[in-house]
């Protein structure tokens, strides 16, 4: 990450706590903003944190670039016996789009909640999106495998009281918000389980000191149990197909902010872990591990990629076929993750980046929209263009960028992605990838043709054009995943980085 | 700057510029359609002006952007990208003339959209002519495919939306399914998509990888219509003529060829075409397509129909001649791409003419009406003889140097087929100019819909465009000496 290696964006005395304030500004955002008088101080403390964080977040990848490894022990007891925070690159990526991520929500959360949600509620509402801000951003820093479980709970029970509060708009939200938290449970639970496992195999919970005895330890199966149920447990929070099952009712029916927010970053914190596990935890030498990803997840990545595609294709309801796209784009990421290499990580975490920025930009967009227009179904928002012009202009870049379409960053992730499985010679990846990508731009087609080129029904609701609080975070999600399409050696240099950090070997 | 990046930028700049005017002064026809016609002026100075470089050994280029390494967005001109760009310019400003009268001639709804994305349309083809690799190449091409999309689907109604969809589905779903592979695979391989004379990839790849890239890049370019890819053209015919005229006979399609010619000659070159077996496969495809393609244009009465079918066919030619191995036929190959579009435009331009006069468009319906718009069939038996490749028109030469390239190369089916398909369009062509000029006795002959025939400037840029098609008869020994540097190993230094 040469680009930070020059950065410094912190007094060194800030620096040096900078992994924890990161975690730790939005967590007393959280309890702040519940305490709030009124909704417009909750917005303004949401804000502030966030943005707190994203300073943070840039001054460790700054320590990060120069360093390598950033060790943050807890209290001052050294691991492994303390609770320490390990930032590697990859992790540093991972805070990077988090922490902005969450600024970019905490921004569009000014407006957007007023017409979703009862404005009594706007504080509490802030704390818990702070909630699962922290969550994340802890889960992608701690260098400790339980407590990667602790903040993945913190997140989720964010979460769900965040999917629930999408009630006063659709009564669905509240089986919806049941259904993630049984799942949520599940994964969770499935976690622990393994942690177990590999604890009772170690003796040890820190991430660094297990991958140093497993490596001794050989092929044990209670190794490999552990390896499987966190797999699978975390499978089932990235939505893994066919672990999917509570993303497409939790993503259409949330209110718009925590459908962005989840969209970019509640599935690829999952992925996250699972190649932390996958290829920094577990010895590279084991047989077992890279059997389970070429021969279970790699098939089970390209059957959601898929499967979930067509659903999109099929379906009505235009937050749903977002929801069924992002669990095939979860598939493309994974088929980069299972080739286990420099550059398939590498294509991997840039294609995480990219659909984190368009997908926030069309979730954020619907959520314009939804402010005057009650729509559900894609009919509904026939040729809305004419009526909210810069709402649905943002959204046509992000639907661009999700098609691939040249000069967006979504087609330099999928030529990217191509390039890595044709260096590993993976040509039914290859083929994968080109199917899904083309069944993506039917369903893209339809989005657009309904918003741009049909007229609306005589008699139907208009929609207004949103206000410039939503317009502007809508507009630099849209204006990056340009940039970014055009000038890639930010997100190009931090994949790469991310990906040296788990492989060694640069590109 | 030097006034080579300059030149590149406002060959990109001027239509863009040219768009967002249209739709600044849309309210104001006359203003729009004026802004326009200045721009095809200009555009049209500032790639001769690249063309004169090019030739006097000096080609503009220039380096954009690089998203990531290996990966740029880079321009540089060469012989055929110049000679594309030069036709395709001109060709705008003369079909823009009949656009105008067509257009107004008919009173169509959504003029504005209509000029704005023929203006994007020209910066696709602007892009795509001067792509210094693949990678610029892909973008300008996809371009040029969303650009065209709502002008096929002008008329709005739902046979247009399911014939733009089928446009759409094909063009993008073949770029996206073969070509991007394609190039990413050439990337892989050999670290960039440099348009490299001689070939990028000869000598540096074994046959098996270069046969699957030449099969993918060859039809991942559904735009050349390279059978069985080519379903979208006809069904594309329900667009306004001045659509059909300069995208179906220049932009789009020329597009498609001009991209085979360039993979065939840069990235592989002839010496590593005359080894694969996936070469002689797409001669043979293409062969086929070329008599299927003039078979069933005959069958066809309407005649945008018909003539669509012919451009099936005659892309294949080009094809063809990209698939020889051997550089004359790339030369060949060349100058058919040009005098094809010049001789096809005329031919939908006339066909545009004669609808908006007449509300004609069955060829069964046409008979005698040459009496009543002798200039206008005159010109469409012209532009015919150009098609079938008789003198003295510009297609006698480039059907010539393609039947002996064939012959010489040993590609005889080929050859066959040319001859074949000449024959053919002799029988669905001359029929209706004759008909129409010297119908049998006491034939009723239908009256016009429009007081006062075809508009004048419909007509204008008629004439002038078979004018040009006798021109480039006298001209043709010119442009092929022009096009010769592809013949040759290197001919701008510093390429890898």
């Amino acid at each position: 990450m040469t680009v930070f290696d020059n950065l410094y964006v912190a007094a060194p005395a800030l620096t040096a706590h900078a992994p924890i304030l990161v975690v730790l500004a939005p967590l007393v955002g959280a309890c702040a903003a519940a305490l709030a008088p009124g909704a417009r101080t909750g917005w303004v403390i949401s804000v502030v944190t966030t943005l707190f964080a994203v300073w943070m977040a840039v001054a460790v990848a700054g320590e990060v670039a120069r360093h390598g490894v950033v060790q943050y022990a807890m209290g001052g007891f050294a691991p492994p016996l303390g609770i320490a925070f390990r930032i590697d690159a990859l992790g540093a990526g991972m805070g990077l789009l988090v922490s902005t991520m969450g600024f970019l929500g905490a921004l569009y959360s000014g407006h957007a909640l007023a017409s979703e949600i009862d404005s009594q509620k706007h504080t509490l509402f802030q704390a818990g999106y702070l909630l699962c801000v922290a969550g994340f951003l802890g889960l992608v820093f701690t260098g400790d495998a339980f407590n990667a479980f602790v903040f993945l709970e913190v997140s989720s029970i964010g979460t769900y009281a965040l999917v629930a509060a999408g009630e006063a708009r659709d009564r669905r939200a509240l089986p919806a918000a049941f259904t993630y938290l049984i799942f949520g449970t599940v994964g969770a639970t499935f976690y622990v389980i393994g942690v177990g496992f590999l604890y009772g195999a170690t003796g040890t919970l820190n991430m660094a000191d297990m991958a140093a005895r497993l490596g001794t330890l050989g092929d044990s199966s209670a190794v490999q149990a552990g390896f499987a149920f966190i797999v699978v447990g975390l499978g089932v929070k990235a939505a893994m197909f066919p672990l999917h099952g509570w993303l497409p009712g939790t993503y259409s029916t949330a209110p718009s902010l925590v459908s962005v927010f989840l969209a970019a970053v509640a599935t690829k914190s999952a992925i996250y872990l699972m190649a932390r596990f996958a290829f920094d935890v577990f010895p590279q030498t084991t047989t077992f591990g890279g059997l389970f990803i070429k021969d279970v997840l790699a098939p089970l990545a390209a059957a959601g990629a898929i499967i979930c595609s067509l659903q999109a294709i099929f379906e009505t309801e235009i937050r749903r076929m977002l929801a069924f796209s992002s669990i095939a784009q979860v598939g493309f990421i994974l088929l980069g993750f299972s080739l286990a290499s420099a550059a398939g990580m590498s294509a991997a975490l840039f294609y995480m980046f990219a659909h984190a920025l368009m997908k926030t930009a069309l979730f954020m967009a619907l959520g314009a929209l939804a402010i005057s227009l009650r729509a559900k179904r894609l009919d509904d928002l026939a040729g809305v263009a004419r009526e909210a012009p810069w709402s649905v202009a943002a959204f046509g870049v992000g639907a661009a960028s999700l098609a691939g379409v040249p000069l967006t960053m979504g087609f330099l992730a999928k030529w990217r992605l191509i390039d890595a499985a044709l260096g590993a010679g993976a040509i039914w990846i290859v083929a994968t990838l080109a199917i899904g990508s083309l069944l993506t731009l039917v369903y893209v087609g339809r989005m657009l043709e309904a918003m741009f080129f049909r007229a609306p029904p005589p008699g139907a609701a208009r929609a207004k054009e949103a206000p410039v609080g939503v317009l502007a975070p809508l507009w630099i999600a849209a204006g990056l995943s340009i940039w970014f399409g055009i000038d890639a050696s930010l997100p190009e240099a931090i994949a790469d980085a991310g990906a040296a950090a788990l492989f060694g070997a640069p590109r | 700057m030097t006034g080579d990046d300059l030149l590149i930028l406002l060959a990109l700049g001027v239509p863009l510029f040219a768009a967002a005017v249209t739709y600044a002064v849309g309210r104001m026809p006359d203003v729009r359609e004026t802004m326009t016609l200045v721009a095809c002026i200009a555009l049209s100075i500032i790639t001769i002006s690249m063309f004169m470089r090019t030739g006097a050994g000096h080609p503009p280029s220039l380096v954009l952007a690089e998203p990531m390494s290996g990966v740029e967005i880079a321009f540089r001109l060469e012989p055929l990208g110049a000679l594309f760009a030069v036709m395709a310019s001109v060709l705008w400003g003369v079909n823009s003339l009949f656009s105008i009268g067509y257009m107004r001639g008919r009173r169509e709804p959504h003029q504005t959209r209509f000029y704005m994305c023929f203006a994007l349309a020209m910066f696709g083809v602007m892009g795509v002519a001067m792509a210094a690799n693949l990678f610029t190449l892909f973008i300008f091409y996809e371009v040029l495919t969303f650009s065209t999309y709502p002008l096929v689907t002008h008329r709005g109604d739902e046979a247009a939306r399911k014939a733009g969809r089928t446009y759409l589905a094909t063009l993008v779903g073949a770029s996206v399914v073969l070509f991007l592979p394609g190039i990413i695979a050439v990337t892989a391989l050999m670290g960039s998509s440099t348009f490299t004379p001689g070939g990028l990839l000869a000598a540096r790849v074994d046959d098996g990888a270069a046969n699957i890239i030449l099969l993918l890049l060859t039809f991942g370019v559904a735009k050349a219509a390279l059978m069985p890819l080519h379903g979208w053209l006809p069904s594309a015919m329900v667009a306004p003529a001045p659509v059909s005229a300069l995208l179906h006979a220049v932009a789009v399609v020329k597009a498609g060829v001009f991209t085979v010619l360039k993979v065939s000659t840069y990235i592989f070159g002839p010496e590593l075409i005359s080894t694969l077996w996936a070469a002689q496969l797409i001669l043979w495809v293409a062969a086929g397509g070329i008599v299927v393609a003039s078979v069933v244009a005959l069958t066809r009465d309407d005649l945008k129909a018909r003539l669509a079918w012919s451009t099936v066919g005659q892309l294949s030619y080009v094809t063809a001649a990209a698939m020889l191995p051997w550089a004359n036929g790339l030369i060949a190959g060349g100058l058919h791409m040009v005098f094809h579009a010049v001789a096809k435009i005329t031919l939908f331009m006339c066909a545009g003419a004669i609808y908006v006069a007449t509300g004609a468009t069955k060829v069964s319906e046409m008979e005698g009406l040459g009496r009543r718009m002798p200039v206008v069939f005159v010109c469409f038996m012209l532009a015919s003889f150009s098609i079938i490749g008789l003198p003295p028109m510009a297609g006698m030469w480039s059907k010539l140097l393609l039947v002996t390239a064939s012959f010489g190369s040993g590609a005889w089916m080929v050859a066959a087929a040319m001859i074949v398909s000449a024959l053919l369009s002799v029988c669905y062509l001359l029929p209706l100019a004759f008909r129409a000029l010297f119908p049998p006795m006491a034939a009723p002959v239908r009256d016009f819909v429009r007081p006062g025939g075809a508009p004048g400037l419909a007509v204008a840029a008629i004439v002038i465009t078979a004018g040009a098609c006798f021109a480039l008869f006298v001209l043709a020994d010119a442009m092929a000496a022009y096009l010769e540097p592809l013949r040759t190993e290197s001919f701008v230094e510093g390429a890898p």
